[in-house]
């Protein structure tokens, strides 16, 4: 048999139809559904006539809108709760499986398909949201799709897509102390630009990777789009095995025995072919910070702002109000977001606590928020602890959801406002018109919390 | 779904790289549960200097009178031309129902993001990727005339400018197929209904563990 990639064997295994034109009918095995890119798509379901080709594929929570304060007394902003009210009507209209608002499941839809054991290894994820690459990390094939692809999951189970080249990034070399898979990522990224990976799907291997936890290598393949990918994925290993595990809709007993032989063929084969490959060794890699506005524009910590000389740079420049040559630890921030589908898990939680801990923010942090990834996510923290410690240094401690990340509900920066974040995007306006986002690892964004600017985390204790 | 064959109209000229589809509708239009009207709010932070929000009224606005979109040499333009990298980012549908509502039929590139891509082929919206010289050679008509047309012909997958520059385009067939007939591809896929029952059913026995 021909060898082939984890990618080429997810892929292959899901195609119901070949056209003549190489367009493939690919069969979706899970669909996870959030309050904002869905409504469109069940409207145009209802119009058509149509109803969900599979419901106990499907599963829906709501995110993006949702407040991270008190929910009590529901959802101020009539808009937003219109459309979560919206997603609460369609689940249901179609006996869809949903996690509400006040549902302790409830979280970010990235953070509760591995939490709950609804993403697996060898599945097709999709969701109407890019970061579903992060699923990948479980050996899955998982990528974002807009509101009509949605719709023609709904209505068919199936996408009809062209196949990605295979992209191999190869990660070498001991992580440093206090140097995350988020550093890896963002190095990455540096180095590809954001469309280096456009039309690839990305396998991330090698030692580096295999060290990392399930949780570190989601923050890794979260990132997979802001290099243009629109899948990252990881072979399965053990760690994999021991992450899912009991979770809820794990498979149990010998159902458990039998997905379990199956996903251990999950990895590329020793002679697969990729269209790229990428080598990184990262015994060496420093804390990463980005200074402009597009996730490709990255330094290392020790590292200075670099020179305008192109127009890109000069627009970013002029928008993060920042002058060529100003070392990366004279920047000074007014807001700190830890959360986000990117690093929101108990982990990154732990982790940040861990260097908060007798500790209080600078004078200058107007606000540093811990935006948990889901209910359960919370539930853990509070019983380890974390909460008293992020409060006592001055964080607020905050509801499930999205959050600050896109600034759909009202946790948003103000127009000048500077702020470290765990995020993904540092897009112009992403957390808020005028807002200008650092993208860090969650212990660089306690680092500067309670320096007031950005410092490498390894002079703090750890 | 509308359909596309040929356009001949101006373009608009928007020149920066890595445009993402938070600049291209911002985040507070994305709370919307409909699928039209989000033309006034395409390129919402460049284009308007306060902040928006859903369902004001835009002449209540403070336009940027500096922004590409607000020049009205530009107004009539059909086809947005652009650079390398548009559409990248989030998976929002939104930005193509945005640039399709302001009146765009065409976005040529010299690159595009996947999901904006497919975005666009499912709404009529058809991008149209060239060389970057070619699209170099484009930005630089434009300038030196705002009246320069472009005529965009899907059939022969051609653009044929005003100086009778052709700049041949590749497209994948099926999605040809779909924008010259407007055709629904859920109906397209619809049409297979009894091989993906098949398929599942096989998968029910394979792995019986992806059913709960």
């Amino acid at each position: 048999m021909e060898s082939s990639t984890l990618f080429d064997k997810v892929w292959s295994s899901h195609v119901v139809h070949e056209r003549d034109d190489g367009m493939v009918l690919l069969y979706i095995d899970r669909h996870l559904v959030h309050e904002v890119t869905s409504p469109q798509a069940f409207e145009g379901l209802r119009l058509a006539g149509r109803v969900p080709w599979r419901k106990d594929s499907i599963l829906a929570t709501v995110d993006h809108n949702v407040p991270t304060t008190d929910r009590s007394a529901g959802i101020e902003d009539p808009v937003s709760r219109l459309q979560v009210d919206t997603l609460d009507k369609n689940c249901r209209d179609y006996s869809l499986t949903q996690f509400p608002m006040l549902d302790i499941r409830q979280g970010i839809v990235h953070v509760i398909g591995p939490e709950q054991g609804v993403s697996l290894p060898g599945m097709t994820i999709v969701c109407g949201d890019s970061h579903t690459s992060t699923h990948g990390a479980l050996g899955a094939l998982a990528f974002g799709i807009g509101t009509s692809e949605v719709e023609h999951v709904l209505a068919t189970q199936c996408l009809l897509m062209k196949k990605s080249k295979n992209m191999l990034i190869h990660v070498e070399g001991r992580l440093p102390h206090g140097v995350t898979s988020k550093d890896i990522i963002l190095a990455v990224i540096g180095r590809l630009g954001t469309s280096g990976a456009t039309g690839f799907t990305v396998e991330y291997a090698g030692a580096a990777v295999r060290s990392l936890s399930v949780e570190a290598r989601m923050t890794m393949c979260n990132m997979s789009i802001e290099a243009g990918a629109r899948a990252g994925m990881i072979a399965v290993d053990d760690t994999t095995m021991e992450y899912i595990a009991n979770r809820p809709y794990a498979p149990e007993g010998p159902l458990w025995d039998g997905a379990v032989a199956h996903w251990r063929t999950l990895h590329s084969d020793d002679d697969a072919r990729f269209d790229a490959e990428v080598r990184l060794d990262v015994s060496l890699l420093k804390p990463q910070v980005t200074w402009g506005t597009s996730p490709e524009m990255v330094v290392d910590i020790d590292g200075v702002v670099p020179d305008d000389t192109n127009p890109d740079y000069r627009r970013a420049l002029e928008y993060m109000d920042l002058q060529p040559g100003t070392p990366i630890e004279d920047i000074y921030i007014d807001k700190v977001f830890i959360g986000s589908c990117t690093n929101s898990r108990i982990e990154d939680l732990r982790a940040a606590a861990n260097l908060v801990q007798d500790h209080t923010l600078a004078e200058n942090i107007k606000l540093a928020m811990v935006v948990p990834g889901s209910g359960l996510v919370k539930q853990q923290a509070e019983q380890e602890g974390l909460d008293k410690i992020f409060k006592s240094a001055g964080f607020e401690w905050r509801e499930p959801g999205c959050s600050m990340c896109l600034g759909m509900n009202s946790d948003q920066l103000e127009p000048g406002e500077r702020c470290a974040s765990t995020s993904n995007r540092n897009f112009e306006g992403r957390q808020g018109k005028g807002g200008r986002t650092h993208l860090v690892s969650p212990v660089m964004a306690v680092a500067a919390a309670l320096h007031g600017h950005f410092i490498d985390v390894r002079k703090c204790v750890l | 779904m509308k359909s596309f064959t040929r356009i001949e109209t101006t373009l608009l000229p928007l020149d920066r790289t890595n445009v993402d589809t938070d600049a291209i509708i911002p985040q507070q239009y994305l709370k919307s549960v409909k699928r039209t009207g989000f033309g006034v709010y395409l390129f919402d932070n460049w284009r308007y200097r306060d902040p928006g929000v859903l369902g004001q009224d835009p002449r209540q606005r403070r336009i940027d009178p500096d922004f590409v979109l607000n020049q009205t040499t530009y107004k009539a333009a059909k086809i947005l031309l652009a650079r390398a990298n548009f559409g990248c980012g989030s998976s929002r549908e939104h930005a193509v129902w945005s640039i399709l509502d302001y009146g765009f039929e065409v976005v040529i590139s010299s690159s595009f993001a996947d999901i904006f891509c497919s975005n666009s082929y499912k709404n009529g919206l058809l991008p149209v990727t060239l060389e970057e010289a070619a699209v170099d050679y484009l930005f630089k008509q434009v300038a030196q005339d705002p009246a320069f047309t472009c005529t965009v012909d899907l059939e022969t997958q051609i653009v044929l400018d005003a100086n009778d520059k052709e700049f041949s385009f590749e497209i994948n067939e099926f999605h040809k197929y779909c924008l010259l007939n407007g055709y629904d591809e859920i109906d397209l896929t619809l049409q297979h209904a009894d091989k993906i029952k098949l398929y599942e059913a096989e998968l029910k026995q394979s792995c019986p563990w992806l059913f709960r």
